[in-house]
């Protein structure tokens, strides 16, 4: 046990178990639960995107007879539809990119042999994993899942089964499992922000941490302030389900022929406490892949990122401006027009600190020597998608546009592009640059290279015509396009999008067969196979259990010195002294 | 050291990855500028500058959209490894002030331009005389009422509502105001004239959207919201649900009927009379 309080770099040096329990199950090590992280975020995405596999069948063959379904009706349309969103906003786009790649490679980036508090860490993850089960278990209960959508609009989801099939034990599946999810969410973020804090190693300075640790540590921040509002929310939803009370349920309605004994509540108070945590998500869910698309675009094109502060401030800029932008979802609920403006000139100013990322991407690109490795590819695939999908967002910021758009498959296609597929290109980044670490071998080359050009074609096919029937004024959350008749015209654009979901799906059978292959048969790399900077490439491939063996490493340098003139190598790591005395030594204290 | 990446030279995968972005480029460009799937033509003068202001937020992004894929398909084929070193550089902080100046400008002042449309849509001003209607969204249902010759909605209440009857807003026929309300399933209004509407649910949150009005707004529980559209030209167009409402929200379906005053004058008279035969009432006010 260590008792010097004091000595902030080894708070909590703890022996490896040795059991099987306490090393992979009920870990404490960071790195195990970032890993039980991930792997529950590749079942939760494979879940999810099974539901979209239904979903898209349906939409192109609406009489076709699916096994186990049989021909689909409506309430089982929208209930694939609420969980598949549900599923991959929160146990995959929450959940990796934060949780698994954050656990894992946070605390060895900044020089810590763990988490600031390993065993919060692992109720976090096993929470999230009851979180999990309880929302896999509504598919189960009589009514079947939840039919209201991710977004669960009161009073649609408030009042139980008289509303519609799914609405009655799987919507309170729903909001339990929300709520855990929460319970977790909040353990997590403290975690991180504390550790980003406290257990930076001697000589990592804020500003000398890679922006994936700033993106991590930002994010948490988020999910601090915005899961704690959608925890209240959910129990307070829980407490008009089911104790009587009136939060968000107005007086004299009627539904299914029934008077609904409540009165006094409002339903606009549950878009605002749904969404003042639903946009930051948007932010949860893609600054970590940006922090980790700047760290492998910076690396594969062997040169420091363009602006390394001013990607800082616009991470910070992003995360300050995404807290106050809600309403931008609500400009054709029923809230003031007055506050609409506000809310629209917020939003459309956070394209500034967005184009600015993009902007130093590219100039990072600008004069490099451009490695084409798999992660590279999924990075550089980040940087297109992420350009289109924060377009198409100009458009539903201003609300006299959104009048239109609102509510349509343009705003369906805007947020699969830059939340979903970004967000999961950034994923994809980080698994085959950083697989090598975790698992001491690489991933198979030519298969990554196959799944990426699988993947990026696939999914611009499914999502650029999505905008197309938006335009065309398509609602979404529709099971069938047959009682409108405009919408027969899209019918084969529905075909189309679906023939391309298929394809892209099977690839992402690829990236799943080169996992398990590559665990086993992967080329073994050494402890730097990237040629890179930061500290976790200067520990054993995997890392021992406490990370630097004691040894914790000192920084003297930024996170992205690629290309130094002068130098031996083309980078030189943060932890090296300075080599050449001639060198303005102890200028960087 | 470590072995050089086995893709690191090669031209192939950055001609790959540029073939790609400019055929990305060239389908969207084409598709937009060809308007292969676009919005029906407006039928209110305030439709069109909505439109006006789509048209420049297109111009904008459009042109970032090019750019931007352009630039990235530039640096990836320029910029591939071919030996040597990359250029040693932190960035530039002039360029970062322009480029933030630049957008800032372009994106907060295309918010701004907006505002004059959605002012209009949301008439943020002194209230003005137009035919006034009631929009009703039920499960999956939309109904229609309109005050009749005294201009006044008769009462409504809940405990009333009483769809077998055709009471599918609990209309209380006791008041005198309400003997004279007509409910329908159809929306008729008449071409160039104002039309207030307000919008009503008793169960759960719809939203009533007609394409060609370009206008859409959510009708939630608890509120009265209170809008108004002008249809200029003719015609018949469809009314959809636009906010989730349960199982059957993609059926929640009506027709908007723009028509000539006369006509509809007649078939408001259609309607009165057989709103008349349904509840028994005569179509007096005075009578009790």
């Amino acid at each position: 046990m260590a008792s010097e309080a004091h000595a902030a770099a080894h708070v909590h040096v703890h022996e490896a178990p040795r059991g099987f329990i306490r090393k992979y199950i009920f870990s404490t090590d960071h790195k195990i639960i970032g890993i039980q992280y991930i792997l529950l975020a590749l079942v939760a995405v494979f879940v999810g995107m099974f539901l979209s596999l239904l979903m898209r069948l349906h939409l192109a063959w609406p009489s076709l007879e699916i096994p186990f379904f049989g021909l689909m009706t409506p309430e089982q349309y929208l209930a694939l539809m609420t969980m598949h969103g549900t599923i991959m906003v929160f146990f995959v786009l929450t959940t990796a990119p934060q949780s698994g790649f954050g656990n894992f490679f946070l605390p060895i980036q900044i020089g810590a042999a763990d988490m600031a508090f390993p065993v919060l860490n692992m109720l976090s993850f096993w929470f999230t994993f009851a979180s999990f089960a309880v929302m896999l278990a509504a598919f189960f209960v009589s009514g079947g899942a939840p039919t209201s959508g991710w977004t669960a609009y009161v009073p649609l989801s408030a009042l139980g089964e008289v509303a519609g099939p799914g609405l009655g034990a799987g919507q309170t599946l729903w909001v339990v499992s929300i709520a855990i999810f929460c319970g977790a969410s909040l353990m997590g973020s403290l975690n991180f922000i504390t550790t980003t804090l406290d257990l930076r190693t001697r000589g990592m300075l804020l500003f000398r941490m890679p922006l994936t640790v700033w993106a991590w540590f930002v994010t948490a921040i988020l999910m601090l302030l915005g899961f704690a509002v959608l925890l209240a929310a959910g129990i307070l939803l829980l407490l008009d389900r089911h104790a009587g009370t009136s939060f968000f349920i107005p007086g004299g309605l009627i539904v299914s022929d029934r008077l609904i004994d409540h009165k006094g509540g409002s339903p606009l108070l549950w878009q605002h406490l749904f969404w003042f945590f639903g946009h930051p998500e948007v932010y949860i869910a893609i600054l970590p892949g940006m922090g980790i698309v700047s760290h492998v675009l910076s690396t594969f094109a062997r040169k420091p990122i363009f602006g390394y502060r001013a990607m800082v401030f616009a991470i910070l800029a992003i995360a300050m401006l995404g807290l106050g932008v809600w309403g931008h979802h609500m400009f054709m609920s029923g809230m003031s027009p007055y506050s609409a403006i506000a809310f629209s000139l917020l939003t459309m100013s956070i394209g500034v600190p967005s184009a600015i990322k993009t902007f130093n991407w590219i100039g990072t690109l600008w004069g490099a020597r451009i490695r084409f490795a798999p992660p590279m590819l999924f990075a550089l695939g980040f940087v297109s998608l992420f350009v289109t999908g924060g377009l198409s967002g100009i458009f539903l910021a201003q609300p006299t546009v959104d009048i239109y758009l609102h509510d349509t498959y343009f705003v369906v296609a805007h947020f699969h592009i830059i939340m979903g597929v970004a967000a999961i290109f950034g994923m994809f980044a980080g698994t085959y640059f950083w697989f090598p670490k975790m698992f001491g071998r690489a991933m198979h080359e030519g298969l990554g290279r196959l799944h990426f050009w699988l993947t990026f074609i696939g999914v611009y096919a499914i999502f650029m015509p999505m905008h197309y029937i938006g335009l065309a004024g398509h609602p979404r959350r529709y099971p069938d396009t047959t009682a409108v008749k405009f919408l027969a015209a899209l019918d084969p654009v529905h075909t189309f999008m679906s023939i391309a979901a298929f394809v892209t799906i099977a690839a992402q059978v690829l990236f799943v067969l080169n996992l398990v292959w590559s665990l086993w048969k992967g080329k073994k790399v050494g402890i730097n196979p990237w040629e890179a900077t930061t500290l976790e490439w200067t520990v054993p491939s995997p890392p021992p259990h406490d990370n630097f063996a004691g040894h914790y490493p000192s920084v003297y340098r930024g996170p992205y010195e690629y290309a130094v003139p002068g130098a031996p190598q083309d980078f030189v790591p943060q932890h090296l002294p300075e080599a050449e005395p001639a060198r303005h030594a102890g200028a960087d204290d | 050291m470590e072995n050089r990446q086995s893709g690191g030279a090669s031209f192939l995968g950055p001609a790959l990855f540029a073939v790609v972005l400019l055929g990305l480029i060239g389908s969207t460009v084409y598709i937009f500028a060809r308007r292969i799937w676009w919005f029906p033509e407006p039928v209110t003068a305030l439709g069109a500058s909505i439109d006006r202001q789509f048209d420049y937020t297109l111009i904008i992004t459009g042109i970032v959209f090019v750019l931007a894929q352009l630039g990235l398909a530039y640096t990836i084929l320029r910029y591939r490894d071919r030996g040597g070193r990359a250029h040693y550089s932190h960035g530039h902080t002039g360029l970062e002030v322009i480029w933030i100046a630049l957008t800032a400008i372009l994106f907060v002042g295309l918010g701004i331009a907006a505002e004059a449309a959605w002012r209009d849509y949301h008439s943020l001003g002194p209230a003005a005389e137009g035919m006034p209607v009631e929009i009703w969204g039920k499960q999956f249902k939309w109904y229609f009422r309109y005050p009749g010759p005294d201009g006044q909605f008769g009462r409504t209440a809940p405990e009333l509502v009483n769809d077998l009857a055709g009471n599918y807003m609990g209309v209380d026929f006791d008041d005198p105001a309400a003997k004279d309300d007509i409910i329908t399933a159809t929306l008729a209004v008449p071409v160039n004239q104002r039309v207030n509407v307000t919008l009503r649910t008793l169960d759960v949150t719809h939203s009533f959207f007609v394409r060609e009005l370009r206008f859409k707004q959510d009708a939630v529980p608890g509120l009265l919201i209170r809008m108004n559209f002008t249809a200029e030209k003719a015609g018949t167009y469809e009314v959809v649900c636009a906010e989730l409402c349960g199982l059957g929200h993609h059926q929640m379906r009506a027709d908007l009927m723009v028509v000539p005053p006369d006509d509809f004058e007649k078939w408001l008279g259609e309607q009165a009379a057989y709103m008349a035969a349904l509840t028994g009432a005569e179509p007096e006010p005075e009578s009790e």
